[in-house]
Formats: C-alpha cells, sequence, structure tokens
C-alpha cells in the first residue's frame, strides 16, 4: 500500500514537471537552476533538475559560466563541449564551424532563439559570426531534444546546436536593465557592446542589444621543424595578415506573455567586413581575398496550452543573407561574385494530452529558399521544403519512451528548368529515458535515429560542378549512455555530475566532391561511408573548502573512431577521416571567493590527418592550449556593478595549426569592463 | 578531511598540463621503395624526377625519384634534402624540366620557379614567377609561360606572359604579353609557340597559339586554333601538336597539327580528329589517352591508344593489352622513355591521396607500379 503511494506519486511528479517543463521548458529551467544555485551560493552553475526533459545526451552552457570562459564567438565555447570537433582557420575573423560526432558540418542544426539558421548555399553556419556577448545559454544535443512539442525541423538534423541569446529579466522592483561592456586585446581588437532591456508592463518586455567589433586580425605566427637529429630545420616567425574584421550586431526582440502562453517577436541583422587570411604556404604570406556578409532575419514565435489536453505553438521567420566575395590578388584570377539567400519559414506545432501518461504531437513546417548570384551559367535555384513530424511520448513509472518519425519534402526549380528535382527522405527515431533510483539521481538512456542533410545548392546545381541527381546523405545513430547527478547542502562537495555516452554511427550515401575523369573537373557524388565508433565522457565537481569558497572543476573527453569505409580498394580505406582527432579532451577550472574569479581552460586535440590517407605526409600533431582569467565584481551603488576581467590566452604560446596552413594565435591577452544597472 | 580531495584535484590537473606533450615537429622524411622488375644497372636514361602537384592550399608539392641502376623509388625527397626551406618546396607544382645538370620546376600557386641540382636535389635557386605553368629551354634562356602578367595593361583583360630566364645567372631578363592562361610551348628555328587557353572564363575560352620572334622577344602573330589550348608537342617532321581541351561539354578534346614557315608563321591549322585528354610523342607515335565526358558519371571508358605521327591515324586503339588499365582511376599524366619505350601513365586517384605511376612495357603489359605523391603531374628523366 504504502509502495503503491510512492509510485503514484513519483509518477504524478514526474508528469507534472514533464508537462510544465515542455511547455516553458526554458522558464521552468532557469527558475529550478535558479533555486539550487541560490542554495549552492554560486550563481548559475550548470546543473540540470530531476526532470524527464533530456533524453537525449545534452550538454550546457549558460549565464555566468559562459561569460567567464575565455571565448571570443560560439565557437570558442564549443570546444568544452564533448563529441563536438570544431574547424577553426584562425583568427577573430576566421571561419568557424562545428561538427558534432564526426557526421559532419551539415549533419548539425544550430538554431538561435528556437528556429534554425539556415544556409541553402553550403549547408554550414559560420560560428565565428554569433558572439557570446548576448547570449544565455548554448546547449548540444545528440539525436534531438527530449520533447516532442517543437517545430518539425526540430527532428532533423543528427545533432543540434540550440544558442539562445538573453531574455529580459529584471531584478526585484526594476523595470529596466542596461549593460554596456567594452572589450579590448591582443589583434588590435576593439569590441564595445550595449544591452537596454524595459519592462512595458507586467506581461511586455523589450531588449535592444547592440555590438562592435573591429579588429586587425594580426598575430604573429610560427612554423618551426627540427630534423631528424634535432638541429633546427627552419624557424620562422611572421605575422598572419589579411585577417582583418569589421562587424556591427544589432537585436531588438519584444517579448509577451499571456495566459498560458507567450509570444516573442525578434529582429536579428549582423553586416561585416573581413579579409580570409588564406593558407599559408612557401612564398605565399598574404593573400587578397575578401568577404562581405550581411545576416538579417525577423522571427516570431507564439505558444498557448489551451487546455489541459491541447497546447499549440506557431513560429515564422524571413531571413536575408547577403554575401559579396572578391579576389583582388594580382598573380591570380580576379573574382568578384555577390550571392543573395532568402529564406522564408513558417511552422505549426500540436501536442495533445489525452492521458497524463500519454502525449502526441504534430508538426508542420514550410520552407523556401531561394539561391541569386551574379556567376556566370548561375542556376538561380529555389526550393520549397514541406517537413511533416509526428511524434508521441510516454511515461510509465520512471520510464519514458518517445518516437518520432519526420518526413522532408524538397521540390527544387531553376531557371534553366533542367535540373530541377523532387527529392524526399524520412528521419525516424526512438528514444528511452529511466531513472531507476527513486532519487532520480541516475538516468539511463538510449537511442536510435536515423537522420538525412539534403543536398546543398553548391552540391547541385554550382556552375561546372553541380549534380543535380544526389541523393540526400544519411547519418544513422546508435547511442546508449548515462548520466548521474547529485547535489549536497552544507558539504565540502556541493555537487557532482558524470555523463557517459557510447554510440555508433554511420554516414552512408556521404556526399564528395570526385574528379570526373578530365583534368580539372569535378563533380558531386553520393561516394562516401564512414563509420564511426566513439564516447564521449562529461564530468563535473563543484566543491566548497571554506565559506564563500567554490571550487567548480568540468573535464571531458571525446573517443573518435572514425574512419572510411567507401571502397576496400582505396588506399585510405580504413583510415581515420580528416581532422577528427581519436582523442580529445578539456578541462575547466573555476574558483570563486568574494567577488573574485579565477578561471582556468586547458583543451587538447589529439594527432590528426589533414587528408583522408594515414600517412606521414598528412599527420598532424596534437596541440593543447591553455587560457586563464580572472574577474572581480564591484558592487556599486543603487545595485548596479562594475565587472573587470583580464584573460590571458594560449599562456604557453603554443604555435599550432587546427586547419593545415591555417596557423592560430600564440599568446594572447584580452581585457573587459562592465557596466550593469 | 578537505585536503583529501583537493590533493587528487591538484594531481589531476597536473597530469591535464603535462600529458601527451608534442614533440618537436620533424620535417618530412623521404620514404624508399625497391622495385626488383625497375632495375637495370646500364639505364640511360638512369632515372627520373616526378614533381607531385599537391591539392591547391595544402602545400603539398612534393619531388620522388626513381634510380633505374638500383630500382629504388624514393618519395618525396625535397624537404630532406633542403631542411632550411621554409614551408618545403610548396604549393601545387606544375612542371619539372632538366636542363644543363639542373632541374627546373614551376610551383603554381608558390609563384616560383625552384631550381635544384639534377644530381643531389639541393636548392641553387629559387625565382619569383607568379602563377607559373611550364618551362622550356633555348640556349642560355629558360621561359615559363605564366598565367598572369606583371606588364601594365587592360586589367579585365587576364592576359598571361611568357617570362624570360637568363639560365647563368638565374635573373628575369624578359617578358612579352600572350594570350589569356598559356600553357605548354615548344621552341622551333628561333620562334616560341604558346597555347593560349583561357581556362579562367569558361564563357569565353581564348583559342590561339601565340608566336614570339626569341630574338627580339615580341609576339609576332596570334593564330587561332581551337579553344582551350594545353599540351603542345613538337614531332620529328617539325609539325607542332597542340590539344585543345575543348569545353567540357559539348565539345570533345581534340588534337590539332600546325605547320609554320621559316619566318615562324603557322601556315596550316589542321584538326586531326585524334581525341585525347593528354598525349606525348615519341618517335613516329603518339602515345595518349581519353576520358571522354559522361555528364556527372564517373568516367568508366578511358582508352590508352597509340597513333601514327605521319598520318594521324589511330595504330593500336588498345595500347594497354593486360587489363590492368581499370587498376587507373584518374590518368594524369603520359610519359615515354626515350630508350627504353616504355610508357609510364601517373594516375591522380581522388586527387587528395597518393597517386601511383605505373610502367608499361612496349607491348603494353605492366611492368610495376609504385605509389607517389599527391597527384603526380610531370615525370622528367636524366641521362648520364
Amino acid at each position: 500500500m504504502k509502495l503503491q503511494q510512492h509510485i503514484k506519486f513519483t509518477i504524478a511528479a514526474i508528469l507534472v514537471s514533464i508537462v510544465t517543463s515542455s511547455v516553458f521548458a526554458n522558464e521552468i529551467g532557469d527558475r529550478a537552476i535558479d533555486s539550487i544555485l541560490l542554495h549552492l551560493n554560486l550563481e548559475e552553475v550548470n546543473i540540470t533538475a530531476n526532470r524527464f526533459r533530456e533524453m537525449t545526451p545534452v550538454q550546457r552552457l549558460s549565464g555566468k559560466e559562459l561569460e567567464k570562459l575565455n571565448s571570443y564567438s560560439v565557437a570558442d565555447a564549443l570546444r568544452h563541449f564533448t563529441g563536438v570537433q570544431l574547424k577553426d582557420y584562425g583568427g577573430v575573423g576566421g571561419i568557424k564551424t562545428i561538427d558534432i560526432r564526426s557526421m559532419g558540418a551539415n549533419h548539425v542544426g544550430v538554431f538561435y532563439d528556437g528556429i534554425q539558421l539556415g544556409n541553402a548555399q553550403n549547408g554550414q553556419i559560420d560560428l565565428s559570426m554569433y558572439s557570446l556577448d548576448n547570449i544565455d545559454e548554448l546547449a548540444v544535443f545528440n539525436g534531438q531534444k527530449g520533447e516532442i512539442f517543437q517545430p518539425a525541423k526540430d527532428f532533423g538534423s543528427a545533432g543540434m546546436l540550440y544558442i539562445r541569446s538573453r531574455r529580459p529579466k529584471f531584478k526585484e522592483g526594476k523595470n529596466y536593465h542596461l549593460k554596456a561592456s567594452l572589450k579590448a586585446g591582443s589583434f588590435a581588437t576593439i569590441n564595445p557592446s550595449f544591452l537596454l532591456e524595459s519592462k512595458i508592463n507586467d506581461s511586455i518586455s523589450v531588449s535592444v542589444s547592440a555590438e562592435y567589433l573591429n579588429s586587425s586580425g594580426e598575430y604573429d605566427f610560427r612554423y618551426r621543424r627540427v630534423t631528424p637529429d634535432g638541429a633546427v630545420a627552419y624557424d620562422t616567425t611572421a605575422t598572419r595578415q589579411n585577417g582583418d574584421i569589421s562587424s556591427l550586431r544589432v537585436e531588438g526582440g519584444v517579448y509577451g506573455t499571456i495566459n498560458d502562453g507567450y509570444w516573442r517577436v525578434k529582429l536579428y541583422t549582423y553586416n561585416s567586413e573581413r579579409g580570409i587570411p588564406g593558407a599559408i604556404v612557401n612564398n605565399v604570406w598574404r593573400r587578397g581575398e575578401r568577404l562581405w556578409d550581411n545576416n538579417t532575419f525577423v522571427q516570431g514565435t507564439f505558444s498557448k496550452d489551451v487546455n489541459r489536453y491541447y497546447r499549440t505553438m506557431a513560429n515564422a521567420k524571413y531571413a536575408y543573407y547577403n554575401t559579396h566575395y572578391v579576389n583582388n590578388d594580382s598573380k591570380l584570377i580576379a573574382v568578384d561574385n555577390r550571392y543573395k539567400q532568402k529564406e522564408v519559414y513558417l511552422s505549426t506545432s500540436h501536442a495533445f494530452t489525452p492521458f497524463r501518461f500519454w502525449d502526441i504531437a504534430l508538426a508542420y513546417d514550410y520552407q523556401f529558399n531561394s539561391l541569386d548570384s551574379d556567376m556566370a551559367n548561375f542556376a538561380f535555384p529555389k526550393r520549397h521544403t514541406n517537413m511533416l513530424a509526428l511524434a508521441t511520448s510516454f511515461q510509465i513509472w520512471r520510464m519514458k519512451i518517445q518516437g518520432s518519425c519526420l518526413g522532408t519534402f524538397i521540390k527544387d526549380k531553376t531557371i534553366t528548368g533542367d535540373n530541377e528535382g523532387k527529392k524526399k527522405a524520412f528521419s525516424p527515431s526512438l528514444l528511452f529515458s529511466l531513472k531507476p533510483l527513486r532519487n532520480g539521481d541516475l538516468t539511463l538512456r538510449a537511442f536510435i535515429k536515423r537522420s538525412f542533410t539534403m543536398p546543398t545548392f553548391n552540391d547541385l546545381y554550382y556552375t561546372d560542378l553541380g549534380n543535380a541527381a544526389l541523393k540526400p546523405e544519411y547519418a544513422t545513430q546508435y547511442d546508449g549512455g548515462v548520466t548521474y547527478l547529485r547535489t549536497w547542502e552544507k558539504k565540502f562537495v556541493r555537487a557532482f555530475r558524470i555523463q557517459a555516452d557510447g554510440y555508433y554511427n554511420r554516414v552512408t550515401d556521404k556526399i564528395v566532391a570526385y574528379p570526373k575523369g578530365q583534368q580539372f573537373r569535378w563533380t558531386m557524388l553520393n561516394l562516401g561511408e564512414v563509420e564511426i565508433k566513439g564516447c564521449d565522457v562529461a564530468t563535473e565537481v563543484t566543491v566548497s573548502p571554506a565559506n564563500r569558497l567554490f571550487f567548480t572543476v568540468k573535464g571531458q573527453y571525446t573517443y573518435q573512431y572514425a574512419v572510411d569505409i567507401t571502397d576496400v580498394n582505396d588506399s585510405y580505406y580504413g583510415d581515420q577521416i580528416p581532422y577528427v582527432p581519436r582523442h580529445s579532451c578539456s578541462a575547466i577550472v573555476q574558483g570563486e571567493y568574494a567577488g573574485w574569479c579565477l578561471n582556468y581552460t586547458f583543451i587538447y586535440a589529439g594527432e590528426r590527418y589533414s587528408q583522408q590517407q594515414n600517412i606521414a605526409a598528412n599527420h598532424m600533431q596534437p596541440w593543447y592550449t591553455h587560457d586563464i582569467s580572472l574577474t572581480k565584481e564591484f558592487k556599486l551603488k543603487r545595485g548596479s556593478a562594475l565587472k573587470g576581467t583580464f584573460e590571458v590566452n594560449n599562456f604557453l604560446n603554443q604555435a599550432y595549426d587546427v586547419i593545415l596552413n591555417y596557423p592560430m594565435p600564440g599568446i594572447n591577452y584580452r581585457f573587459t569592463l562592465s557596466f550593469e544597472i | 578531511m578537505k585536503r583529501k580531495y583537493i590533493i587528487p584535484l591538484l594531481s589531476i590537473i597536473t597530469t591535464l598540463l603535462l600529458a601527451s606533450c608534442r614533440g618537436d615537429e620533424v620535417i618530412i622524411l623521404s620514404e624508399s621503395e625497391g622495385i626488383k622488375e625497375a632495375k637495370d644497372v646500364n639505364a640511360n636514361p638512369y632515372g627520373f624526377y616526378l614533381l607531385n602537384e599537391g591539392n591547391m592550399g595544402s602545400n603539398k608539392a612534393s619531388l620522388d625519384f626513381m634510380d633505374f641502376t638500383t630500382g629504388v623509388y624514393s618519395r618525396n625527397i625535397y624537404a630532406e634534402r633542403n631542411p632550411d626551406v621554409v614551408k618545403e618546396l610548396g604549393d601545387v607544382g606544375n612542371d619539372a624540366q632538366i636542363h644543363d645538370n639542373k632541374l627546373w620546376m614551376t610551383i603554381n600557386a608558390s609563384h616560383k620557379v625552384e631550381i635544384v641540382d639534377a644530381i643531389t636535389a639541393k636548392r641553387i635557386k629559387e625565382i619569383e614567377v607568379p602563377n607559373c605553368r611550364y618551362i622550356v629551354f633555348d640556349g642560355n634562356y629558360a621561359y615559363i609561360s605564366s598565367y598572369v602578367t606583371t606588364i601594365i595593361g587592360d586589367i579585365n583583360a587576364q592576359e598571361g606572359a611568357v617570362f624570360k630566364i637568363d639560365t647563368n645567372t638565374y635573373k628575369i631578363v624578359g617578358e612579352v604579353k600572350v594570350g589569356r592562361q598559356p600553357e605548354e610551348m615548344v621552341i622551333k628555328n628561333g620562334f616560341l609557340y604558346v597555347a593560349n587557353s583561357g581556362g579562367y572564363n569558361s564563357e569565353m575560352y581564348d583559342n590561339t597559339v601565340s608566336v614570339i620572334r626569341l630574338s627580339t622577344f615580341t609576339q609576332i602573330e596570334k593564330r587561332e586554333v581551337a579553344i582551350n589550348l594545353h599540351r603542345m608537342r613538337l614531332d620529328k617532321n617539325g609539325k607542332i601538336w597542340v590539344l585543345s581541351r575543348g569545353n567540357y561539354y559539348t565539345m570533345p578534346p581534340q588534337l590539332y597539327r600546325l605547320e609554320t614557315n621559316n619566318s615562324g608563321s603557322i601556315t596550316k591549322v589542321e584538326a586531326t580528329g585524334l581525341l585525347c585528354s593528354n598525349f606525348e610523342i615519341c618517335d613516329d607515335k603518339i602515345y595518349m589517352y581519353n576520358a571522354p565526358y559522361q555528364g556527372n558519371s564517373l568516367s568508366a571508358n578511358i582508352t590508352y591508344s597509340v597513333a601514327d605521327v605521319h598520318s594521324a591515324e589511330i595504330i593500336e586503339p588498345n595500347f594497354i593489352k593486360d587489363g590492368t588499365e581499370s587498376l587507373i582511376k584518374i590518368p594524369y599524366a603520359i610519359k615515354v622513355n626515350p630508350t627504353t619505350k616504355e610508357v609510364f601513365i601517373c594516375d591522380a586517384k581522388n586527387y587528395v591521396s597518393s597517386g601511383s605511376v605505373t610502367c608499361y612495357s612496349p607491348q603494353g603489359i605492366k611492368r610495376w607500379s609504385v605509389f607517389t605523391g599527391d597527384i603526380p603531374s610531370s615525370i622528367t628523366f636524366i641521362y648520364k
């Protein structure tokens, strides 16, 4: 009898948490986190509450923790996530893309405030364009979120990155919040930013933020080689050229709440001019490529719980991306091309809860993309995408099962009409999660998902190179993992978390560039096949050795056995794929005492190969960097605060390339001063 | 109690700091492989250099050497012989030629001509020539074709040039504008013939051969031949063979034969009807391969054939007799040993992994094959 009652209570508690979390996942989540942290007297350490929200492996960095990391952009912060490979071409303005669990950058869905960022041209999102200045949380999910009440697109990719910008938050009794900060440092970088949040009334608030970045991108780099007997073969230091950037980001948002719901509208615009520093090769130390970007989008969300059985959500977005590329190197072909992309996105999601233990969701998304260019023989492709997702989840005892299937239907049109094609693909998933312990500290989980990435406009229609007959590229994932999380009060150890996953992925019909037969002619083919066996481990412990003194240590380790299994006759059959280290890890140590905060981070990427074949000529040494920062916050009158941070990055001054011939900066400094009221 | 935790914590951090350090980066060392089928102690030419392009931006141009007298093939010898050259041989090795016991190489995307001792492969000189492509020699001068010119002119014309270099002083002593993106050249009777491709502009290929009088180093004629010209050879009859690469869609690549008069002018342009992607002339024979355009599929039926240099007729439609041509994915260069008449075919595979070079007997039977660097592009024989 007693047991039964307990089970009933547990189920009820879980259900309540699920229902609330899936609607106001973030809102409630923040509050839950805040309350735990208040307890710890530590602000916003990353601890997740006892909820079923995370059925798939998830990692988050948020709030103050994110602020303290020595990071310039979203991409830098993602180096602390397990299972994530970052491609970094170096410097403030260098292109940075991520790849989750070696499946390729096109399998990563990047969402900004809940709506996916698109790039129909090449499918890749350059994360160097997204600064950390106004970001509240970064979350990386493998597979998909463990929610079903979401747009169809959220079921689509093999891995997701959710970037959540700051939403207005006000201190007790205040109806505005203002923050101004100035960052300055190496590479002649100057980076002022500004944020104003205002509460119009109890249900509506607005926010405006702006950020300007200017940097010469100049830094010294060093190439040093020795002969086998240890004598210096060459040792040269030069300055990185043409890596300058100048950018302006302006964001505005209106946030409203209604009875059992909320709405938001957001405008984002980013303008930049940058040099593309290019590869450093023999006799070439400077290049002449320039790039101008304008990314602008407006998006809105509306969500409401109509009654206890039915919830609905609508999302819409219009985006405009303008790229201008110029190569004015007198030794090379002169190039001057412009590309314009437009995107229209509409989404409607519905969730039904016929019984407390059973949810059903249906989502439909429509998207239109177009790409224009002044290139010769350009195809002017247009794409209509329809996505329909059906999902359901059951909670029984301490167990939750979720199944979903997304159907994607695309139709392309080109100006010549001879390339247009219809394609469809299905993306099913099955998620399972179990909390075997009564206190909920332990979570076991498993998921299977097959997802795909549609060939991009470049793959299909690039002049002289595209292949309209391409099929989607598939990724199949099998994952099993465990999370253990525990918090204590008034003990030396305040919080402990460990999360580990083992997985097997297979990428099939991989789209690769392949020579056609004639010299200099390439085409895109569904040729590659990659097998990935991996393991991600992340752990975190917070200790309090003395009153008001806290230390948090986070560590992560990633193992990737990612090999090409396309054709047994290839010289690279069974070899590790390019730029994926077999071992990588990182660590963060944060100490906090009376307004002082010391942060140390370590990042390690093991040996890699720059090309498919794992031979000495393609071998790249491991690299690792040590960064340190010190922050002091001063509380001023009337609730205002002044904060200063000094950081030293790569303080052991290691000379390394993440991408072959793209040297990274050595030791560099940054100073941040911010004022908040 | 509390200290108990701090010590393991600190030790973990220390371990992380010290763990898996990287060593000094050692220069890339050569690798050698014995091929007993290639061994001939009395061979002359006694070996060849093979220049590998390496994918653009990778800085992986590399130099291999085959020694017939020992039967040893050595890959990637440049960095070992020249450890002090910053960033090694460079980016995109395009052409290699031996002249006066020196090996000249155009390193296209490194914008330089590299000159090394033909015996030791040690650097003698490096000469800056922007976007350089091919090399020919005449007397004490080397002539280098380049996709760009440093002579001020119409910036939109995208004209190329031929640079004249003194082989004793290694100084650039002249530059003459030719057509757009000039490729291979031949020298005949004091005149330089240059194949202009216009390959940068697929809307409007160049279709001319430039004729340069060497005594004055001026262009005296620009004769229309066919679009997108590339390879050029002189046969024993004094006729110039030039390959039009076609447009990769409707126009297939085809060989043209040119006749010239004593004043250098091109007097006859003959479309031979021989379709090929690349060719080489040795004595009376033209050795060629053809990879026809096949839309977006991989070309399956690459053919290797031999034509007669007088009649311009195919005399051997399938030169390779043992079926081993199916092992060659992307033929990228063809060369014939003038002494043994062995045929060497370079395979670029997928352009981003090791290529190979295969030696065929004059009867078309595979003798041996060996892995090369990335994109083997140019073979040059070395004589005693």
